[in-house]
Order: structure tokens, then C-alpha cells, then sequence
């Protein structure tokens, strides 16, 4: 629990942090209780970080809050330096791309068209793309593996597909920061180790990573720090040892769970056991 | 074929079909008669017809057309299904009910501008009304709830209308049913003045949403991380097509299925992109409706058929077969997780 602090709050950001908040709240009108509720982080510049927790402990929502989507009653979330009310949209589009959990689309749409939406923050209301926008959305569908597919309907895509498809979107706004929610949640191993490794990747060329997964052995694995809600709280924060310990796993998933080195990978394992 | 093709080939088809409108009518004219006639050379009654009545005529239907076609396409984006349509989301039914009143208070006799504005504050209300019937707690409009609404509040206002008319005066009543049901009758260049006035600024300020209206299609969240100020463009766009659909109600009634229609059509020649949708879609629907008033005048000579009458006739069919697609593979399609 290292997110406890006696400074006050605002000495505690660092100009090198791509993400920040301190004592973050939010509370959704009518829920019993508050979505996030003391919710303090940094993420620093260039880092794999990786938000975990129980479905409903807040991750999406955070997600949102930090990118102003959702309005926070106390506390102040930064993007690089700056506060988010500060951004306009467009110039965070190109600062910050998301993959959110889900999205539906109305219209037939092919794989090019859905990737050069990244562009949208970079064009004027009529302008065509230039060659730069070209080159970025082709080298995204590149770095993804959708460049054979640029002209197939999303809809014939299988889920694999189209996940790579939307994190190319993400990457064609040549964002610093790339935020993903859950981008695994229905892909097979091969499909999202590839993923994995294309963030990875994309980290250690200095992009910062902020991924929502419920896979704590991958997430120890390829994250540089690891975030553990609960119900809207901070139960852990830090490297991913210090994270995934057995009594903290324990009490915040409500189940018994083991955790050994795995000695394949050298990091944490985690086990879930049978109740009894 | 590609985009540019299919804007030569519709612009043209424009051209040629104005052509076709005023040499078809009642009055016998050679297509020598009207060619002079259009060059201000000629009979004066020739004259009189072609350039006084058949003419703003078909400038009506490439005006109304166009306008209900790009309307329709906007708030199919906006509410990110292909079945919307101001006729059957009732905001042209709205639209009628607010020029109907204006009519009935004696309003628009002394205002020029009280009728559109009327219709305007009618189709605000109209789509106000079914928002807040279709909204679900997530921004996903479920295509049923939403139609429903639509009709809903589509009944609403024929009971409005009915009210009102019931009040009024023959002459008030004889008009007024002519709106419900459609009509270009009756356009001459001051309407169509009037119309272009309303109806252009709003068409060319649709057009420059084409791009943050794409984002909107493939849902507000994801919109507004692209860079999308979501609420801006959502109330822009709601109030210039409103305006839109407005426009041509006032001067012609009710028209319904040609923002449907149109629309889908063109989705399916050129794709779901609006920067090329939107200028497509209004020079298809101004073909459209000036083919619809073509055939409303020639079907059954010397009557002429209301012209909401033949593109419902030719809607409906398409509607169902949309529905059942739309419903049968549940509303709109999922993709993710």
C-alpha cells in the first residue's frame, strides 16, 4: 500500500507522470456508492502499467475519469502535466488513444476506414488525408497485422481481427499514451500474446501503456507496475511483486488463491484454488 | 465506381430529370414550346407554365428531396441506425402539426416566417419528445423502443392535428390536409426562395459535420476519445436537420420514407462514409422526388396523386425488408468484447 502519502497532494505530481490522479472520486448519480473513492496513481512516461481488480472494482470508470469522459467529484486527474479539463479534445486525441471494452458499429465499414478514424484529431473538417496520415495509418495496420485485411467489412472479422483492428485506430493517432480496456477479453493465446507483445513493444519504444485486464499472471509478467482495486478503492499499488501477494489477493477477490515464482517466467504466478 | 463518378452521374441525372419535370404536365407543350419557353422566347402562356408553375416545381422537389434525404442520413448517424427517418421518428409529423397551427392561429397569413418557424419548434419538439421516450439508462437506442417512439409520438400529433383542424375554418382544414399528406402543388419562387433560404445554409453546415457524424456512427464514447466534441456536434447536427426536415414541410407537407430510402441506397453504391454520403444523398433524393412528382402527376391523369402517397407506397416495402434484417440480427452490430 505504498499510495499513502503526508505531502500535500499536489507536490506529489511529477512532470515526467503520463497519467496522474490524486484522491480521485467518482460517484455516478443513484449508485449507493461511489464508482472510485480515494483513488491515487501515477503513471510514469514510458511505462507498462497494469490496472487490475474484481468486475465492478472500478477499473473502466477510472479509465474514463482520467480521460475527463466522466466528470469526478473530488480529487484532480493530470495528462502529461495538465489537468484534463485543460485539454480539448482534439489535442488529447492526440496525446492519449483508447481501446475501450466494446463498440458497435451502425454502418457497414471496412478495416482502412475504421483505422484512418485515428486520424480525425489531425484533420480539418474537409480535409483529405495527407501523406503523413497515410503513412501513420498504414504503418498502425502494419504493427497490428490488419494491413491484409484493409479493405474487408468488420463485420466478416473474426473477434481476434477486429481487436487488431481498433488497437490500430488507437495507434494511427500516434498517441504517447495508449489506454486499453480489457483488449484480451476474447482472444485466444496466440491472439493475445501478439497483442501483448505489440504493447510491450510499443512501451519500450516510449509509448506509456495503461491496460485494464483481469489476467494477473500477464499482467506481472509484461506490466511495469501494477494497480489493484477494489470496489473503488486502492488495495495495492506498485511493482508486481509487491502487488500480487496471496493475502491480498485473498481478501480482494473474495476466493483462495495461491501465488508462486514461476520459474519459466520469473515472475509471480498466480493460482486460484478450490473453496475447500 | 468511384465517388466522383457517382457525383457526375447524379448531378447529371438532375439535370436531365429537371428537364423531364418540366416538359411532363397537363398542358400540352411540345419540347420545342418549352425550351423557348425557358429561354423567355415564346407564348406568354407558355411561358407562365413552364417558368411560373413547372419549374419552381421541380426546384421544390430537388430542394425538398435533397434536404429530407440529408436529414434522414444525419439522424441515422445520430442515432446510429440505419431505420431512422423523420417521417417515422414523427418529427415531420411535429413539423406539420407546428405549420397547422400557425395556419389555424392566422399566423402564417400575416408572418411569412411564422410557418417554418412554426414547423421548426414542432420538429424540435417532436424529436425532444421521442429522445426521451427511446432513451434507455447506456446511449444505446434500441431500434424497437425507438420506432415505437416514433410512432408514439407520430399519433400524438395527428391528434394534435385532428384537434386543431377540427376547430378551424374549410379553408384552414382544405390545406392542412394537403400537408399531411404531401404535396408540391402550389410551389412558386417565393416558397422556393424561402425554402433555399432555410434549407442551404443548413445543408452546407450538415456537410462540414460529415467527419466528427462518421466517428458518431461508431458510438459517442469512442467518438469522443477520437478527438469528437460529441455533445457539440449531436445538438448541431439534431437542430440543422430538424431545421431541414422543417424546411420542406412547410413548403410541401409531409413526405415520408424518401430520408430512408435515399440514404440506403447510396450506403450501399458508395459506402457508409458521410463525407461522400451526405453530398450523394441529397443529389439522389432531389432525383427521387422530382422522379416521385413525375409519376404523382402522370399515374392517373387528370388527377394527381399526393406525392407522400407514392414514396410511402415505394418505402414501406423497403422499410419492412430493412426491419426485419435490423431486428433479426439484433440492434446494430456488436463488435469487441
Amino acid at each position: 500500500m505504498a499510495t499513502e502519502s503526508t505531502e500535500p497532494a499536489e507536490t506529489r505530481n511529477d512532470a515526467s507522470a503520463a497519467l496522474w490522479a490524486t484522491e480521485l472520486r467518482v460517484h455516478y448519480p443513484n449508485a449507493p456508492a461511489p464508482a472510485l473513492d480515494s483513488v491515487s496513481m501515477t503513471v510514469p512516461r514510458g511505462s507498462f502499467y497494469a490496472v487490475l481488480g474484481p468486475n465492478g472494482s472500478g477499473k473502466s470508470t477510472l479509465l474514463r475519469a482520467l480521460l475527463g469522459m466522466v466528470p469526478h467529484q473530488a480529487g484532480q486527474t493530470q495528462v502529461f502535466g495538465r489537468p484534463v479539463s485543460d485539454w480539448n479534445r482534439r489535442a488529447l486525441a492526440q496525446e492519449a488513444g483508447v481501446v475501450t471494452q466494446s463498440e458497435s458499429v451502425a454502418f457497414p465499414i471496412t478495416v482502412r476506414e475504421l483505422v484512418a478514424m485515428g486520424r480525425y484529431p489531425y484533420l480539418g473538417a474537409l480535409q483529405s488525408e495527407t501523406p503523413t496520415d497515410k503513412e501513420a495509418i498504414s504503418e498502425a495496420m502494419r504493427m497490428c497485422d490488419v494491413d491484409n485485411l484493409a479493405q474487408r467489412y468488420l463485420s466478416t472479422l473474426s473477434g481476434g481481427e477486429v481487436q487488431r483492428t481498433r488497437v490500430a485506430r488507437a495507434l494511427a493517432q500516434e498517441p504517447n499514451v495508449l489506454l486499453l480496456d480489457e483488449p484480451t477479453a476474447s482472444l485466444d493465446v496466440r491472439h493475445e500474446m501478439e497483442i501483448l507483445e505489440l504493447l510491450r513493444a510499443s512501451a519500450a519504444a516510449g509509448m506509456t501503456v495503461f491496460l485494464i485486464t483481469h489476467h494477473l499472471d500477464l499482467a506481472a509478467r509484461f506490466a511495469d507496475r501494477l494497480l489493484l482495486l477494489d470496489r473503488g478503492r486502492v488495495a495495492a499499488e506498485g511493482e508486481p511483486e509487491e502487488v500480487l501477494r496471496e493475502e491480498t489477493l485473498k481478501r480482494v477477490y473474495e476466493w483462495p488463491i495461491s501465488v508462486s515464482n514461476d520459474p519459466a517466467t520469473g515472475v509471480p504466478r498466480v493460482t486460484p484454488l478450490s473453496r475447500h | 465506381m468511384k465517388p466522383i463518378t457517382w457525383a457526375a452521374v447524379l448531378g447529371l441525372a438532375v439535370v436531365l430529370v429537371f428537364l423531364l419535370s418540366i416538359l411532363v404536365g397537363e398542358a400540352d407543350l411540345t419540347p420545342g414550346q418549352v425550351f423557348a419557353a425557358l429561354l423567355g422566347e415564346g407564348d406568354i402562356n407558355d411561358r407562365r407554365i413552364v417558368v411560373g408553375l413547372r419549374a419552381p416545381r421541380a426546384v421544390m422537389a430537388i430542394l425538398v428531396g435533397g434536404g429530407l434525404s440529408l436529414s434522414g442520413a444525419v439522424f441515422q448517424a445520430l442515432l446510429r441506425n440505419p431505420l431512422a427517418e423523420p417521417y417515422i421518428l414523427g418529427i415531420s409529423g411535429g413539423a406539420a402539426t407546428g405549420a397547422v397551427l400557425a395556419l389555424a392561429l392566422g399566423l402564417a397569413a400575416s408572418l411569412s416566417w411564422a410557418l417554418p418557424a412554426a414547423a421548426f419548434a414542432g420538429a424540435l419538439v417532436a424529436i425532444f419528445l421521442v429522445l426521451r421516450v427511446a432513451a434507455t439508462a447506456d446511449d444505446q437506442v434500441d431500434v424497437r423502443v425507438l420506432l415505437l417512439a416514433g410512432v408514439v409520438v407520430g399519433a400524438f400529433f395527428t391528434a394534435c392535428m385532428a384537434f386543431v383542424l377540427s376547430i378551424s375554418d374549410a379553408r384552414t382544414v382544405r390545406s392542412a390536409v394537403l400537408w399531411m399528406m404531401g404535396s408540391l402543388v402550389g410551389s412558386d419562387w417565393r416558397t422556393v426562395w424561402m425554402v433555399t433560404l432555410y434549407s442551404i445554409p443548413a445543408v452546407i453546415a450538415l456537410v462540414g459535420l460529415a467527419r466528427p457524424l462518421n466517428l458518431l456512427a461508431i458510438g459517442e464514447e469512442t467518438a469522443g476519445y477520437l478527438g469528437a466534441d460529441v455533445e457539440r456536434v449531436k445538438r448541431m447536427a439534431y437542430v440543422l436537420a430538424s431545421l431541414l426536415t422543417a424546411a420542406g414541410v412547410a413548403a410541401t407537407g409531409v413526405i415520408g420514407f424518401v430520408g430512408l430510402i435515399v440514404p440506403h441506397s447510396i450506403r450501399l453504391l458508395v459506402g457508409a462514409d458521410y463525407r461522400v454520403l451526405l453530398p450523394l444523398a441529397f443529389l439522389a433524393g432531389a432525383v427521387f422526388l422530382m422522379l416521385a412528382d413525375i409519376a404523382a402527376r402522370t399515374v392517373l391523369p387528370p388527377t394527381e396523386v399526393p406525392i407522400g402517397v407514392i414514396t410511402v407506397f415505394v418505402g414501406v416495402p423497403l422499410f419492412l425488408l430493412l426491419l426485419r434484417r435490423s431486428v433479426g440480427a439484433g440492434a446494430g452490430t456488436g463488435v469487441g468484447a
